[in-house]
């Protein structure tokens, strides 16, 4: 096995929003990749919204990590997490995630998590289909 | 139209009020009445990226909500007015005659006790619920649409739960 299909490890970015929908994305991105590792899901029941911010923030610091993927622009874990950014430059938000955001950042090993996180954003973006019924 | 929903709920815009609500009800504006938004231009904006753009937000503290409600009770669209705490929807109840009020989210804090998988009240605010009720709103909890609506009664004694 080349070094090339190592899997890194470390932890490169959170994933937070509604139900157990990080928890579900990151274990597809396990299955397909083996790269689950790279990205901490983060569930928010039953918090308010301070306490979100709170979660979000101990887990990036925590981690150190700086990019935080979400599900819906109007979302609590997207508000906490432009809350964050208010703060810490350095550190980027994509909300909207979806698989194919996921599986482009894990394996832009090359890039720094910014700017890998812009360009997953872009391909999960195209990632969207429609097929059939003259689509 | 008029306004659909006064909702408690501390997360204020979110996915259950913008999505979940908005999109069965064709909710068309949201009236947000927080005393600390509506002093912060930042906290505006925040608020306002998070709605799609077919839908207007207003920023109200609860002094001038009171008096703006009666315009957007004959809005011609469909709306949906949003407190973050008990004591803001009390004011309305009591000053602008609001007679239905929606629990939608008071989320976990040391000194509250889960009622609801959404909701979690400390003894001031079970009071504070109560007191709502007996000015004359009706007061249930409830989520999203397709949730059973909770009657007060039944959100303070647990038996919900």
């Amino acid at each position: 096995m080349s070094s090339d299909a190592t899997a890194p490890s470390a932890p490169r970015a959170i994933v937070a929003g509604h139900g157990d929908f990080a928890k579900g994305l990151v274990s597809a991105v396990e299955q397909i990749t083996g790269r689950g590792a790279q990205l901490i899901p983060v569930s928010v029941h039953q918090l308010g919204v301070e306490d979100i911010e709170n979660v979000l923030r101990a887990r990036m610091l925590e981690a150190g990590v700086r990019v935080i993927f979400t599900d819906l622009q109007a979302g609590s874990c997207t508000m906490a997490s432009r809350r964050i950014l208010r703060d810490m430059s350095d550190a980027v938000l994509v909300a909207g995630t979806n698989l194919p955001t996921l599986l482009d950042f894990v394996f832009a090993d090359g890039r720094s998590g910014p700017e890998a996180a812009r360009h997953a954003a872009d391909r999960g973006r195209a990632a969207i289909t429609v097929h059939g019924a003259g689509a | 139209m008029t306004i659909e929903l006064y909702r408690i709920d501390d997360r204020l815009i979110h996915g259950q009020v913008v999505v979940g609500w908005g999109q069965p009800l064709n909710i068309r504006f949201i009236v947000l009445v927080d005393d600390a938004v509506a002093a912060s231009d930042w906290e505006q904006e925040l608020y306002r990226m998070g709605v799609p753009p077919e839908m207007d937000i207003y920023f109200h503290t609860a002094s001038d909500a009171v008096a703006a409600i009666p315009k957007y009770r004959s809005d011609p669209r469909r709306g949906i007015l949003l407190t973050g705490d008990i004591a803001t929807m009390r004011r309305l109840v009591d000053e602008a005659g609001v007679s239905a009020v929606n629990v939608g989210g008071i989320h976990s804090r040391p000194g509250r006790t889960q009622r609801l998988r959404y909701v979690f009240l400390s003894p001031d605010e079970e009071s504070a619920l109560r007191a709502l009720s007996e000015r004359g709103a009706s007061v249930t909890a409830q989520d999203v649409p397709g949730a059973r609506p909770v009657a007060l009664a039944d959100l303070l004694s647990g038996s919900a739960s």
